[in-house]
């Protein structure tokens, strides 16, 4: 097919993600919001598989692949090369799972911040390490089933919390963190640009659908996605110069309405429900009180 | 040497299509062209045309979610026979 039918974008079709997935449609709306002038620098995991498998490629822009753990050091010094060389334009950007970016990257990652390198770390988080079967990392939430955190009559899915990815980054003091997810695709692209407007170390956490990691329905990816900010399970937020906005604040819908039809939380209880339920309005509140003593402090301070 | 480069864009020659079971018929009377198929699709492969919403179904894996998030419900899925 040609003309209206034809795939323009920079991020292409006849990628072998899942039918469904939602990081593929994540990647759609990043690079619509990055552009050509960039290097995209992929950790290892379901996104370098389905996009770069040799010698096919899905990007129309210049990519790089590396291992499972070294995306932000790859990403720092293809940045610093550019910028030694006069380029003060081209954008740099990762794009690295939960596994990379939670784990095994993770001491990586906090140096690249640390040092401040000129970088949009984006890890795109689908809570597991899904390339290889669906193992639980330190993204995946409290009870939910994988193929490391089994469902028995002792042991019933994850025994702990997921890390707390998007203040843990903040903490570094840089100068933008964001979260998002694959579904809101406005926020995103919004967070994406101006997240790259701003010299520095920036971080973006982006919630994504995974099909057979969720065992969840295709058709429902992006469903999943907007019930999860809905319910208040993953909130929409900036971090900027250290001051939190909430992007959204939607009226509470209970945590059921996004547990439900996921083969990982089957096995909870009402008691399991209910102690989620706990947690998120625990950690909302934390974020709205946050907001406010950031507004009221930048207020004083005349920022 | 050879570098180890995959070429720009030739993901295209993957066509996807063949792993669909299920199919997205558009109702082209009923289709108000807001685009939020095309927005949502994982794979790049439904396209707003000026008579409506349009699937590229040499890639389009049948996945549903362009029927699911259409406001005005006017994209069925079908079973495809092959
Ligand atoms: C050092 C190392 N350990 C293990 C692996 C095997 N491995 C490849 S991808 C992957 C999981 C990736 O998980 P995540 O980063 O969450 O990305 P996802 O596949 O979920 O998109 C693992 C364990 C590897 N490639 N390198
Ligand atoms: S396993 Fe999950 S993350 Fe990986 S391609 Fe499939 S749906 Fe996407
Ligand atoms: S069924 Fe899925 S892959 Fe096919 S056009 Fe709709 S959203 Fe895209
Ligand atoms: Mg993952």
């Amino acid at each position: 097919m040609s003309g209206v039918f034809e795939n323009k974008e920079l991020f292409k079709s006849g990628h072998t993600a899942c039918a469904g997935c939602a990081v593929a449609t994540g990647f759609r709306h990043i690079m619509r919001a990055v552009g050509k002038d960039c290097v995209i620098v992929n950790a290892t995991g379901c996104s370098e598989i389905f996009t770069s498998a040799y010698p096919k490629s899905a990007w129309e822009v210049p990519y790089v692949h590396c291992v499972f753990e070294n995306a932000a050091p790859v990403a720092a010094g293809v940045v610093e090369a550019l910028r030694a060389m006069g380029n003060d334009h081209t954008k740099v950007v990762v794009l690295a799972g939960d596994g990379a970016s939670y784990d095994i990257g993770f001491g990586h990652l906090s140096g690249m911040l640390e040092r401040g390198h000129d970088v949009l770390y984006i890890s795109y988080d689908n809570e597991a390490y899904m390339n290889t079967g669906v193992q639980r990392s330190g993204a995946t939430p409290w009870k939910a089933y994988t193929t490391t955190s089994q469902v028995g009559s002792k042991i019933r899915g994850k025994l702990q919390n997921k890390k707390p990815m998007t203040e843990i980054v903040a903490a570094h003091g840089i100068p933008y963190v964001a979260s998002s997810t694959s579904a809101h695709y406005t926020d995103l692209e919004m967070k994406v640009k101006k997240a790259l407007s701003i010299r520095g170390p920036k971080f973006l956490n982006v919630l994504c659908t995974c099909v057979p990691g969720w065992g969840t329905d295709p058709s429902l990816s992006i469903q999943y996605l907007k019930d999860a900010v809905d319910t208040h399970v993953w909130p929409l937020l900036e971090i900027e110069n250290g001051y939190l906005k909430m992007n959204m604040k939607p009226e509470k819908k209970p945590v059921e309405t996004y547990l439900k039809g996921q083969k990982r939380f089957k096995h909870l209880t009402p008691e399991d429900v209910s102690e989620i339920q706990k947690m998120v309005d625990e950690r909302w509140e934390g974020w709205v009180w946050r907001e406010k003593v950031d507004t009221e402090r930048k207020k004083e301070l005349g920022e | 040497m050879k570098p180890a480069n995959g070429k720009p864009g030739t993901s295209m020659e993957n066509k996807t299509g063949s792993w669909r079971t299920q199919m997205p018929v558009v109702d082209k009377e009923k289709c108000i062209k807001c685009g939020q198929c095309a927005m949502n699709c994982p794979d790049g492969c439904i396209f707003v045309t000026p008579n409506g919403a349009q699937p590229n179904y040499e890639y389009c894996k049948g996945c549903g979610i362009c029927s699911q998030v259409c406001p005005v419900k006017c994209i069925k899925m079908v079973t495809e026979e092959k």
